[in-house]
């Protein structure tokens, strides 16, 4: 719209003010405020954020009842250095500009920092609260450094004093092969950079993967130090598989990979040191090792010889141990032979007695001849002595007998009579007239006839 | 000990420096006991000699080669030397 003589327009005080068309003065406007503010610091909370598909970022800015809008465009995002939320108090660096076709004017952020050290360490406590809740921290995640290792990773800036502290202190103590990943440690995707790194680390192949990885930075203030603060860095040190040593700035600061790394070392030096052992007090240990394995193999082989030469003297001469042995089996030996005779001995005379009762038939022969001739001879002895009283006898009786006998009166003159049949007649009476008797004299007998 | 590696048992060659040290350590104790067999002790002993150079050896592996990783645009990982 033009400007138009004041046909319509009833003349006012200071009528002569000049007039702008909207659109200069919205020109006018965006180069007053873009002049002015074109460099502003402003400080606010955030109170509302999004992020839109395109990847610029929309926040309010609000303080009390004023409100800023503001944009940080999509290339800036990631360099922030933080992730803007709802609540945080922040200041914004940038400029201001105005977007006519709302009449309404934003601040285009080109970096943003938690307001003040107390906001800063809230946000850190409860970042750290949340990956502790998540067990990022937990002390069963730990694993434990290698005693010596193999080679070493190094994330942190190729250039300044900390790689050259840390090479310098591992020279010292014990040198090894060291992989450095080349890393922005401050500014702008430092915070990707040093993830990345750990993450490619752990993703090289074996032969050339460290063992252990050391994540280090110089001191610096806070700000500085934030990428070891980011969540990423946090996560990718947990996820290590490799052990890792962090130490990031001076022993004073800590940062949030402190808890998730293995070991924290106060300083890149103290990484170095906790990395590797001193060379010489090993070669010390190893050398000790050793000259204590000769002495105690001798001290042992010494104890034993003279345990032995103990147990020797206690046995005393093997010759001395064996004489009374032998002694002993000499008595042995000869209480056996004399043993074995007598029993031989013993054993004879039983044959021989045996044999003396066995008799040769001969000898039975002669025996019973003998025993025959005894009895023969006892038989005429005992019949001589059973005879003979028995003879002596019967010759008395016989001369008494005869003297008894009729007959003996006979040679005295008597005569005995008898008849035939025998019968002594010693009457007349029985001398029948006529009957033949016999007539006994001394001499003989003499038939005769009684006459009448 | 001028014996090459090769003299040394596979399965003692196999052993980290720090478990090498470790059962060195531990035969040492054993042997100082005094207890042991004579002829446990002997190759505990021989066991021991050979852990001992295998130490050695360890400890002389004591280079400091330098190298920096290099990731090319298209991701591939390579080294270089380092040159601070």
């Amino acid at each position: 719209m033009s400007s138009s003589p004041s046909l319509f327009d009833p003349p006012r005080a200071g009528a002569n003010t000049p007039e702008f068309s909207v659109f200069d003065l919205s020109t006018l406007i965006k180069k007053t405020v873009e002049e002015t503010f074109g460099l502003v610091r402003v400080r606010g909370e955030i109170s509302d954020c999004k992020l839109h598909s395109s990847g610029h970022l929309y926040l309010t800015l609000k303080e009390g009842t004023a409100v800023l809008a503001s944009v940080c465009w999509r290339g800036q995002v990631g360099r922030l250095g933080l992730r803007p939320e709802v609540g945080m108090e922040v200041v914004c660096t940038g400029r201001l500009t105005t977007f006519a076709g709302q009449s309404k004017y934003q601040l285009v952020i080109d970096s943003m920092a938690l307001a003040g050290m107390g906001a800063l360490l809230k946000l850190l406590e409860e970042r750290k609260k949340k990956l502790a809740m998540e067990g990022l921290f937990d002390a069963a995640r730990k694993r434990s450094l290698p005693f010596l290792p193999r080679i070493i990773g190094v994330v942190t800036s190729p250039t300044g004093a900390v790689i050259r502290d840390i090479l310098h202190r591992l020279a010292e103590r014990f040198p090894r092969p060291v992989l450095l990943w080349p890393v922005a440690v401050q500014g702008e995707g430092a915070a990707e950079q040093i993830a990345t790194a750990i993450r490619g680390f752990n993703a090289l192949d074996p032969a050339r993967r460290p063992d252990l990885l050391i994540v280090a930075r110089g001191g610096g203030s806070v700000e500085d130090l934030m990428p070891f603060n980011e969540e990423s860095v946090v996560r990718a040190v947990a996820e290590s598989k490799i052990p890792v040593i962090s130490a990031v700035g001076h022993e004073t600061d800590t940062t949030l990979i402190d808890y998730a790394a293995d070991l924290r070392a106060p300083t890149p030096s103290a990484a170095a040191e906790k990395a590797v052992p001193v060379r010489e007090n090993l070669q010390i240990q190893v050398a000790e090792g050793g000259n204590r394995l000769i002495q105690a193999i001798r001290r042992l082989a010494q104890d034993r010889r003279e345990r032995m030469h103990l147990v020797q003297r206690a046995l005393g001469d093997p010759a001395r141990l064996l004489e009374p042995l032998a002694q002993r089996l000499d008595e042995k030996t000869e209480r056996l032979e004399r043993g074995g005779q007598r029993f031989l001995e013993r054993r004879a005379a039983r044959v021989a007695e045996a044999g003396g009762r066995l008799r040769h038939p001969r000898d039975l022969l002669r025996l019973a001849a003998q025993r025959l001739t005894n009895t023969d001879q006892r038989l005429t002895f005992a019949c001589r002595t059973f005879l003979t009283p028995r003879a002596n006898r019967l010759e008395t009786l016989g001369s008494v007998l005869t003297h008894l006998s009729p007959r003996a009166v006979l040679g005295r003159g008597y005569a005995l009579v008898q008849n035939a049949e025998g019968q002594v007649i010693t009457s007349a009476a029985q001398a029948t007239t006529g009957s033949r008797l016999s007539i006994e004299f001394r001499d003989g007998k003499t038939p005769v006839r009684v006459e009448p | 000990m001028t014996k090459s590696p090769s003299s040394l048992p596979a399965d003692i060659a196999a052993l980290s420096f720090e478990d090498a040290l470790m059962e060195l350590e531990k035969l040492v104790k054993q042997l100082e006991d005094g207890k042991a067999k004579l002829d446990d002790a002997i190759m505990a002993y021989e066991r021991g000699a050979a852990l001992k150079r295998h130490c050695e050896l360890k400890l002389r592996e004591a280079q400091m080669r330098i190298e920096q990783i290099s990731v090319s645009a298209d991701g591939v990982v390579s080294t270089k030397d380092f040159t601070s």
